[in-house]
């Protein structure tokens, strides 16, 4: 019934919110997957430096942060950044009477309002989280090689044997899938507040809370369903 | 006969347990404005929100232009909602946009006309509700509450819709602001051979703008007529309505300013 043409493609939106949320996030990403790389890395260390195990720390560190680490981080951060920004946002524009104005023009507000948020975090976040886990990775790198005295070139080199290729397709899925929930979570509690600011603000905080909530659900299904995929057996 | 461009008919509304209509029926024909009035809490704004389609009644129609507002595919639904403009009583802005892009946003969603076309409307609808093109780049905050009254009217005309809904245009307007919005509705109205609804508290915006006048009171329209046949009509709220109207009048002749109310 409703036929939509690429033209009716809302692009200016969804680039706007590619911006907004993926490219704008960077910096914060970056700075926590640093400092994460680099204490994940040093409480290792201090371990593994009792048993002797010390080259064990590229296992702990790779398949940690690219597997686990990065993208619940992300999500998280991405859920109390952008999700929060998308409910505040629709729920103005309920307060404001936008989305009825859009409503009497005929103006479809799941492809206009929700659409475009739901793509942009399904595209950004598993950039993030490339971006991310890079930048924890150096930063464990770093760690272990003050505290180890681990080479960068043998990091390099070990990375790829011990943590294969399939985890990091398995973070960047987790990537997407959270972006989609989170972008759903919000928008479905920004199109439900009531015209008043105490519907606003609960509104917002519930979307939050339920995003996370929803990010660590979907992980523990994620860790049960690739339980047998990328793991040294 | 012509079909009237708003048909209601045996319109009822419940929230909770309150019925606010019961068997409203009412039906406008194409050219009139008519005033809707009635006391706080009677269900205007839910009845302009209905005929609009934010609301579904509980039970009844409502036809715009001979058609239901709901039914037959997005496409449809879309074009008949082309042929009204609403006015919503904050104006509604979208406060991402500029003036101009706001102006613009219903041109861009038809997918018909190139951006110097679209230009070229927007800054002919500014000046049909006389603002200047370098308001076209202000933001909706940026704007007094006149303005955005103006520029929410530019933009329900955008497409030159053969309906117009207006709810409390002028609630919030000092009373020279609020002249000359009336007058402007007017005159575009006539202009352009708009059918009106409002919904108005205003004695003056009434008096100013009405060919007829519909009185919400008792769960239905209880009189439907000119402003003359309504002001005879012996009922507790419209003699309490039309009293106030006459003590307002008195106190402008006497020269006293006249006492909002
Ligand atoms: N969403 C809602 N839920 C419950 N009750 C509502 C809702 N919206 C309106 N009402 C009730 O319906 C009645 C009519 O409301 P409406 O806003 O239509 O009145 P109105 O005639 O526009 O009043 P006013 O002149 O004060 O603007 C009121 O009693 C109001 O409390
Ligand atoms: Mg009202």
């Amino acid at each position: 019934m409703s036929r939509v043409s690429p033209a009716d493609l809302p692009r200016r939106e969804i680039s706007a919110n590619l911006y907004k949320s993926g490219v704008r996030a960077m910096p914060v990403t970056a700075l926590v997957g640093f400092l994460i790389g680099v204490v994940l890395s040093y409480l290792s260390a201090l371990q593994l430096k009792q048993f002797g195990a010390d080259i064990f720390i590229v296992n702990i560190i790779g398949l940690g942060i690219v597997r686990e680490l990065g993208p619940v981080l992300v999500a998280i951060l991405v859920a109390g950044r952008s999700g929060s920004a998308m409910t505040a946002q629709l729920g103005v524009m309920r307060v404001t009477e936008e989305i009825d104005a859009l409503a009497t023009m005929g103006v479809q507000r799941g492809l206009r309002l929700v659409f475009p948020k739901v793509v942009a975090l399904i595209v950004a976040l598993p950039l993030l989280v490339l971006w991310s886990t890079a930048i924890a990775l150096i930063g464990g790198m770093v760690s272990a090689q003050v505290q180890l005295d681990i080479s960068y070139g043998f990091f390099f080199q070990t990375l790829p044997r011990v943590v294969p290729a399939a985890n990091l397709w398995i973070g960047l899925a987790k990537g997407a899938v959270f972006g989609m929930f989170i972008a759903l979570v919000a928008c479905h509690f920004g199109l439900r507040v009531r015209p008043n600011t105490e519907s606003l603000s609960s509104n917002t905080t519930a979307s939050v809370v339920s995003a996370i909530t929803v990010v660590i659900i979907l992980d523990a299904f994620f860790a049960i369903a690739t339980r047998s995929i990328g793991l040294p057996s | 006969m012509n079909t009237p461009v708003i048909r209601i008919r045996d319109l009822s509304t419940r929230f909770g347990e309150v019925w606010i209509h019961k068997g409203l029926d009412l039906a406008i024909e194409r050219g009139e404005m008519v005033s809707l009035v009635g006391g706080s809490g009677s269900g205007k704004t839910t009845l302009l929100r209905m005929v609009v389609g934010l609301l579904l009644p509980d039970q009844g129609d409502i036809e715009i232009f001979g058609e239901p507002l709901f039914g037959g595919g997005i496409a449809r639904e879309r074009e008949l909602r082309q042929r009204f403009g609403v006015l919503f009583q904050h104006g509604a802005l979208f406060s991402a946009f500029s003036v101009f892009d706001n102006i613009a946003f219903p041109l861009r969603e038809l997918k018909r006309y190139d951006e110097d076309a679209i230009h070229d409307l927007v800054m002919l609808k500014l000046s049909m509700v006389e603002l200047l093109p370098r308001h076209g780049r202000l933001m909706p905050a940026e704007l007094s509450g006149g303005m955005v009254k103006r520029v929410a009217l530019a933009r329900a005309l955008a497409l030159e819709p053969e309906l117009l809904l207006l709810d409390e245009p002028t609630a919030g307007l000092d009373p020279d602001r609020s002249d000359s919005f009336v007058r402007l509705i007017r005159m575009l109205g006539e202009e352009l051979g708009l059918t009106v609804m409002l919904v108005t508290h205003d004695l003056d915006t009434l008096a100013a703008l009405s060919t007829k006048v519909a009185v919400l009171a008792e769960q239905r329209i209880l009189a439907y007529g000119s402003i003359d046949e309504i002001m005879h009509i012996d009922h507790p709220f419209i003699r309490n309505f039309f009293l106030s109207e006459r003590s307002v009048r008195a106190l402008q002749n006497s020269g006293l300013p006249a006492v909002p109310n």
